[in-house]
């Protein structure tokens, strides 16, 4: 271990070593972005950058069952749910002023802080450890699903459990709202929106749209992920 | 290649979805923070599961099937939290998480949702918050 990473130094690195550093470059500024513009839907469309880049990551590190699910999942699916919410919950198109808080200098602080700590960390123990990508590659579709349905069968299965009950969830958080509307006490505190009719039967499609949008794509989610993992 | 740097771009996207986490405003802002942080643990997963698999030979292959998991579950968590937020707006006409403060304390003075109350909301407000 000592031998071959005395043999593999910093100031020489490999082709896949340029190629992580470039994708990783590309990365993390777009993580940059999405955290830090102003733009509601651009912080969405440069989180696809990022998850995009992050796929590009897994299949240098020879992951490749992960890379597609990557695809697939966040940025097919999940991304799609956000750009549905920013819609619904009526984001300005433009820039929003108040898109950051007001602590974002402590954020700040905090950030920076737990970088540095966690780089410096993480450096200092991995420096000489050297992971051989060469050979057989250790994420095919093959591996994957034979350790998968050898080794992790009941976690399989109870992670779909866990999504229809997630499902369920969303369609259930989706309309019970709709059903305490009609209900005067419950609601009347929770409505600040000034006269309580004109809100109430504007918003009223979008909760009937909502449980549609979310219950297909979390129907999508399930099949795509047990689909591929066969 | 060097676990150094996929440690170290992991350790960067965390703290970066860190930032986002405690200095953004709109609720759906957060939760793209979350899935930038969630990304970061799987990199690592993925990382160091492609290392253990080559040093010690195990076949068991747990960072790549928890990488799975975790997708499922930030899967899950998204549409949870989407219908969540949904259902503030709903009630509230905002997701700005900055002004939910029903339950914070010492926010007496400005109130919760200061800005879109009205008097005699904020006296019922007030009243419900009296006898809590």
């Amino acid at each position: 271990m000592t031998l071959s990473a005395a043999e593999h130094g910093f100031l020489s690195p490999t082709g896949v070593e340029i190629a992580f550093l470039l994708v990783g470059l590309v990365t993390f500024g777009a993580a940059l972005v999405t955290v830090t513009t102003r733009q509601l839907v651009h912080a969405a469309l440069w989180l696809v950058v990022t998850l995009g880049g992050l796929a590009v990551e897994y299949l240098l590190l020879t992951a490749e069952f992960i890379a597609w699910v990557q695809v697939l999942i966040y940025v097919g699916s999940v991304v799609v749910l956000l750009l549905f919410g920013l819609m619904l919950t009526k984001a300005p198109i433009g820039r929003s002023p108040d898109a950051d808080s007001g602590n974002r200098w402590a954020a700040l602080t905090v950030a920076v802080a737990a970088a540095a700590a966690l780089v410096w960390v993480v450096v200092d123990a991995f420096r000489t450890t050297w992971v051989d990508l060469d050979g057989p590659a250790s994420g095919t579709t093959a591996v994957t699903g034979a350790s998968l349905f050898q080794n992790w069968v009941l976690p399989f299965e109870a992670l779909s459990v866990l999504l229809l009950a997630a499902l369920v969830g969303a369609i259930v958080l989706s309309r019970k709202a709709k059903a305490e509307s009609n209900s005067p006490p419950v609601n009347s505190r929770a409505t600040t929106g000034g006269s309580p009719s004109v809100p109430d039967s504007r918003n009223h499609p979008i909760g009937g749209q909502a449980p549609v949008g979310q219950s297909k794509s979390a129907v999508e989610q399930g099949p795509a992920e047990q689909e591929g993992a066969r | 290649m060097h676990l150094a740097y996929p440690a170290v771009l992991a350790a960067l996207l965390f703290c970066t979805g860190l930032y986002g986490v405690l200095a953004r405003r709109n609720a759906i802002l957060v939760l793209m923070s979350v899935e930038l942080m969630l990304n970061a643990v799987n990199l690592n997963l993925v990382a160091f599961d492609v290392w253990l698999s080559r040093t010690t030979r195990e076949t068991l292959h747990s960072g790549q099937a928890l990488t799975l998991f975790t997708i499922a579950i930030a899967a899950a968590e998204i549409g949870i939290g989407l219908a969540i937020v949904l259902a503030v707006y709903r009630n509230r006409g905002t997701s700005d998480i900055d002004k939910l403060r029903d339950t914070a304390e010492g926010h007496e003075t400005d109130g919760p949702d200061s800005d879109a109350l009205t008097a005699e909301q904020a006296g019922r407000a007030g009243k419900t918050e009296a006898t809590a």
